[in-house]
């Protein structure tokens, strides 16, 4: 019986609140993310955001949310109810499981497998499938061709995204989170003090990357999939009260999740930014990579804020035609110099 | 996938075609009736500019067919301002091109003048150049703003509209209202510039040029938005003409047509100004000389501003014009004006006139044919918007839905005035 609790109770527990304390966290991330994204646009166009609930409209997220659950769920007629209902909930599903792997610091993470990547990569693919089963389900034209373009989309953007990848692990020599974290604390030309984080050796590479999350998460300028002035929302324009409510929880943890990404595969994740003592202790690690992730969030907003609207057909071509090939050189640039100068990580 | 949709998708019909024809695809089924489809565009739709409905044949993401509906705003505005007397009609003006209304009013007050033989006085003329020039700017503000939304930028908006505020500030200050002013009047303006007025416009003629700056830094040139505007939607110059576009449409495809310099009216003879075309007649080029636009009119608000003449702003006609509310208080025969101007109103001698003003969309004219009585027997309303809605079908075949957008954007058009 003794054994039963300590093999397997307390794991499981330990475990299981450490999957609750990520999606609280996540939930309550992402709510104020919305705010986040509101009061910076708002400043952005001159503007004052959401100020009347709560002290700065800190509240403002709660009744939004509030506001949603409350509102009925409307099933159009000719909608397939099932892939209908089921569309939301994968999407939302898919979102939060890819948190599984992100490592906060050192130790925190929920399962350090050592395929993280590769489960990441898996996870952010199959997000598709909710935009498509929506935009089928729904029965309505906008939502089937904003559908047809979230299947064009992500597959254009997924090919150089992955090349991005394989550049990482080349330098890193390995597909654990944890150990790409690691691979990025030697500093830059070996100077011990300064961060050795992989977006300045690889910025062309972190830039791709940034723009091809902002692709994959169907962000401004990419967001042609909802494109408000086209396709009036495109593949969630029959969604109401939850079932809407999951899509936006879902595009809005998927930001952060590219966001997340962005940092502990360029930024060095919960490396301190200056490689120093006091700076470089594991209860700071999260706060790091917390600060780095809304820098990039930040960011996020930011183009949101500056930029038009590609067009279908445009997007596709900077996939393909720039991006494909950028990603493809750099990366024969990236093996060619590591294998000429003998920096190839060695593979334990 | 990638293929069929980066390619124009008559390009892989017609190779399929001699696939079939030279007998490669001979165990092809037989090739399906595939059927476009329609979408509707609108009415509620949130690039349809108010009420637009486009009913759109699409191939894939191509536009086979763009086939505008109108009606949806028709108010019957021309056969009203049969029953109204001519100063009761002015008001329908402000009500047709929402977004700049002075302009429409000029229209109506120039062909009553032209009627009657009314020389309007040379600051009652001035004042009215400053304000069409105000209507201009803070309609281009609006539609450039918006038809960078329409390609998906957000921000210039609401940039924009804090001028534009501004603007209808100063149609609050000098007629009482923010829209619908009322202020153009036959025989010259309803009242006199409140004092420092024109010191404000002089200060916003100071500051603009810097949002306008502001707006080209986030716009212009862009890549994003020069892919999204340049060679979309081209109109060559001898199409324009037969479509009937005018204003910046016209202008867009390098033809120097504006009423102002070609049958100047009021005081724009004595104004010194600039008339930007564009070169390639697509929406970027459009854009331009409607920002290039916005930058000469500050220039005529200043030069209309500083060259102001004193004097009446309302011509000295008791029959047409309302006498002073002082001169009421004692005399009898102002007071019997008044009472016979706001209930019968004039009498316009019998006759017709086509009238047109170079309005911020285009050529904006009115025929109004009167009968000799106080209320006009025909009004008829040219609005620009009218003729380039008809070439939305014109401009949009062969591009993408979202280009289409684009398109609707750049014509500038507005509700008000197409259906009236």
């Amino acid at each position: 019986m003794a054994n039963f609790l300590t093999d397997y109770l307390i794991p499981f527990a330990w475990i299981l609140g450490g999957i609750i304390l990520t999606v609280a966290c996540l939930m309550g991330g992402m709510a104020y993310l919305t705010l986040f994204e509101r009061k910076v646009l708002a400043k952005i166009q001159l503007r004052i955001g959401p100020n009347i609930v709560g002290p700065f409209g800190l509240l403002q997220p709660i009744a939004d949310g509030l506001k949603l659950l409350t509102k009925e769920t409307i099933i159009p007629s000719g909608a397939n109810r099932a892939v209908f209902i089921l569309a939301p909930m994968m999407t939302f599903i898919l979102a939060l499981t890819a948190w599984a792997v992100i490592p906060f610091n050192q130790y925190m993470v929920l399962a350090n497998i050592n395929v993280g990547v590769l489960f990441l990569f898996a996870i952010s693919s199959l997000g598709v499938y909710g935009i498509i089963m929506a935009g089928w389900a729904s029965n309505s034209k906008y939502a089937f061709l904003g559908s047809l373009r979230a299947a064009a989309q992500m597959v254009s953007y997924e090919v150089s995204m992955g090349l991005v990848l394989v550049t990482v692990l080349l330098c890193a020599g390995s597909l654990n989170l944890s150990q790409i974290v690691l691979a990025q604390s030697h500093g830059w030309f070996g100077v011990s003090w300064l961060p050795g984080w992989y977006v300045l050796p690889l910025a062309p590479m972190a830039v791709v990357f940034f723009v091809s999350g902002l692709a994959e998460t169907n962000r401004s300028p990419f967001d042609l999939v909802e494109g408000e002035s086209e396709l009036v929302g495109g593949y969630f324009v029959e969604y109401s009260s939850m079932t809407f409510a999951l899509f936006y929880l879902g595009e809005y943890m998927n930001m952060i999740l590219v966001s997340a990404m962005t940092s502990i595969l360029f930024l060095g994740g919960w490396l301190p930014p200056l490689n120093i003592e006091i700076l470089n202790s594991p209860y700071l690690g999260p706060i790091w990579f917390v600060l780095k992730t809304i820098f990039v969030l930040f960011c996020f907003i930011w183009v949101r804020g500056s930029f038009p609207r590609f067009r279908y057909d445009q997007l596709m071509r900077l996939g393909w035609k720039i991006f494909l090939p950028l990603s493809l050189g750099y990366l024969l640039l990236v093996a060619f110099v590591l294998v000429y100068m003998g920096w190839l990580p060695k593979v334990a | 996938m990638s293929e069929t949709a980066t390619k124009p998708t008559i390009k892989t019909a017609s190779a399929l075609d001699t696939a079939t024809a030279s007998g490669a695809l001979t165990n092809a089924p037989v090739a399906m009736d595939i059927k476009n489809y329609n979408l509707n565009f609108g009415p509620q739709h949130p690039a349809a500019h108010g009420v637009l409905r486009l009913v759109l044949e699409l191939d894939g993401e191509t536009v086979e067919r763009c086939d505008p509906h109108i009606g949806l705003l028709h108010r019957g505005t021309e056969k009203l301002i049969e029953y109204k007397t001519y100063m009761q009609a002015l008001p329908y003006f402000d009500r047709l091109d929402y977004v700049a209304p002075m302009s429409q009013e000029h229209a109506f007050a120039l062909a009553v003048e032209k009627l009657m033989g009314i020389d309007v006085p040379l600051r009652a003329q001035y004042i009215r150049v400053l304000y069409a020039e105000i209507s201009r700017i803070a309609n281009h503000l609006l539609n450039v703003t918006t038809f960078a939304i329409d390609v998906g930028a957000i921000t210039p908006l609401l940039w924009g509209f804090e001028d534009r505020e501004r603007l209808m500030e100063f149609y609050e200050r000098v007629s009482g209202a923010r829209l619908h002013a009322n202020y153009f009047r036959p025989g010259g303006v309803h009242q006199d510039l409140p004092p420092g007025l024109v010191e404000e416009i002089l200060g916003f003629c100071d500051a603009f040029p810097k949002r306008i700056d502001d707006l080209e830094n986030l716009l212009t040139e862009n890549r994003i938005f020069k892919q999204r505007t340049v060679d979309i939607g081209i109109i060559s110059p001898d199409d324009a003409f037969d479509w009937g576009l005018s204003g910046p449409m016209l202008r867009g495809s390098g033809v120097a047509w504006d009423l102002r310099k070609s049958q100047p009216y009021d005081a724009y003879a004595d104004m010194d100004f600039d008339i930007p075309v564009g070169k390639n007649g697509d929406c970027w080029s459009r854009y331009l000389v409607r920002m290039e636009e916005m930058r000469q009119s500050i220039k005529i608000m200043r030069q209309a501003i500083l060259e102001m003449p004193g004097g009446p702003f309302m011509v000295n006609d008791r029959k047409v014009a309302p006498p002073p509310r002082a001169e009421m208080k004692h005399s009898m025969e102002a007071l019997i004006h008044h009472f016979k101007l706001y209930t019968e109103g004039y009498h316009v001698p019998a006759g017709e006139t086509y009238t047109a003003v170079e309005a911020p969309k285009g050529e904006f004219g009115v025929y109004v044919v009167s009968d000799g009585s106080n209320k006009p027997y025909r009004c008829k309303i040219r609005a620009p918007g009218f003729a380039f809605l008809q070439a939305a079908d014109f401009m949009g075949k062969g591009h993408m839905l979202a280009d289409v957008v684009a398109i609707i954007g750049s014509m500038d058009i507005v509700f008000g005035e197409i259906d009236r």
